[in-house]
């Protein structure tokens, strides 16, 4: 991780490194990278995870009580958010939330200590911006094909006053086409931030012990000490990105589905 | 930053994957697994639900049942009573015709017995009246030493005895 030993690059761990070079699609490179393995290993951890509770049994083991109790979750956001006919998009935001909380949590492991490089493909805009765009897609999809051009009307809240209408709609189509961009860099910026963090601190805790005793009781011990605190509190913000990611869907989802 | 640095040279991978792996995702956990474990959690509560109902209505017919054993049992208690009633006075009729009967058969034997015994009085008062003229007769021979008519003396005594 260090590639000096006095110098620590927090920005190191969003490095993404190839693999294989496999293909190019045009005159882009199609390489199998840390990144695309992280985001196999997540479809790996979430397949076992769904695996274990595919029994189906009338009365629920742990584990199948743990899937029916994330199924559940999501099923109840999905009916309360998008309400009516909102079942139809159950498969897309349980697997949003799953795939964008495993990856998230994936992340998290401290798999550096056996020399392996943790990679938080969440941290990535052209990750979470691609699934801000597939969410957007289907509300733009879903409310032209079911709307037409009544769609437009989101844009005029009701009760707006006759001569408000074309100024708040100016208003209400620039915050309709920035929700992409909010969903994409929220995911991002939350799990850039907290790792960049959390390695800032790792940065303290070895250089102020390399600086010797005094430095890494004075320095290192509290950084060590806040490092477990926001370890956790990331553990809490990787699930609540994940909610974040899948309310926000569901929101948009619902004016696409119900005008208002 | 690396997301910026290495945008040109990795978008291209960064997204190819990216479907891959969630169209993976979708199509497998989202629309295969999710889907059956939401069927199994709709399933239970769909059979608990019935349970209950099923329970909720065996109780109310065993209600209903209840009800109507009561009410047969009372109408039978009811019917049992007017029986026992009839009864109890059928058998105070007859008792008391019987009744009856042995004592109009009593009174009839002893208004027979009484005229019985008028009669031997009245014959008991004949025969003392001839037993008195016959000894009106002696005394008045033994004392007077004369004859009395039998009818002359039966008519004394009459006199003394009726006053």
């Amino acid at each position: 991780m260090a590639e000096e030993s006095t110098a620590i690059d927090p920005m190191h761990q969003f490095q993404v490194q190839t693999i294989a070079d496999l293909f190019t699609i045009g005159d882009t490179q199609i390489a199998f990278t840390n990144s695309a393995a992280w985001m196999v290993a997540t479809v790996v951890a979430l397949w076992l995870f769904m695996l274990g509770g595919m029994k189906q049994a009338v009365v629920p083991g742990r584990w199948q009580m743990m899937v029916e109790g994330f199924t559940g979750f999501v099923t109840k956001l999905v009916d309360e958010n998008i309400g009516k006919g909102g079942r139809k998009y159950l498969p897309y935001i349980f697997s949003l939330f799953m795939f964008i909380l495993f990856a998230n949590l994936l992340g998290m492991l401290p798999l550096g200590l056996v020399g392996l490089h943790p990679f938080t493909f969440t941290s990535h805009f052209t990750v979470t911006g691609v699934l801000a765009i597939m969410s957007f897609s289907i509300v733009l999809i879903v409310g032209f094909w079911k709307h037409g051009l009544k769609f437009f009307s989101l844009f005029v809240p009701h009760g707006t006053p006759v001569p408000m209408i074309p100024l708040i709609f100016f208003i209400e189509l620039i915050s309709f086409a920035f929700r992409p961009f909010s969903l994409g860099l929220r995911l991002f910026v939350a799990m850039t931030a907290g790792h960049i963090l959390l390695k800032v601190l790792a940065g303290f805790v070895i250089n102020s012990t390399n600086a010797g005793a005094l430095w890494g009781g004075v320095v290192g011990i509290p950084s060590f000490a806040l490092m477990v605190g926001i370890s956790a509190l990331e553990v809490l913000v990787a699930g609540i990105q994940a909610y974040v990611f899948a309310l926000l869907t569901s929101l948009y989802i619902h004016d696409a589905e119900h005008l208002h | 930053m690396p997301q910026i640095e290495q945008l040109a040279a990795t978008y291209g991978s960064q997204i190819f994957w990216l479907l891959v792996t969630f169209g993976i995702v979708y199509l497998v956990i989202g629309r295969g697994m999710a889907r059956k474990v939401v069927g199994t959690v709709e399933l239970r509560d769909r059979t608990v639900a019935e349970d209950l109902s099923s329970a909720e209505a065996a109780r109310a017919s065993a209600d209903q049942a209840e009800e109507q054993w009561r009410a047969q049992e009372n109408a039978a208690r009811e019917q049992a009573k007017r029986k026992l009633a009839e009864a109890r006075a059928a058998g105070a009729k007859a008792s008391e015709q019987r009744l009856g009967a042995a004592n109009a058969e009593l009174d009839a034997k002893v208004s027979e017995a009484e005229a019985r015994i008028a009669a031997a009085q009245q014959a008991a008062l004949t025969e003392i009246g001839a037993v008195a003229a016959d000894a009106a007769r002696d005394i008045v021979r033994r004392v007077a030493e004369t004859e009395v008519e039998e009818a002359e003396a039966r008519k004394a005594v009459e006199k003394v005895l009726h006053g």
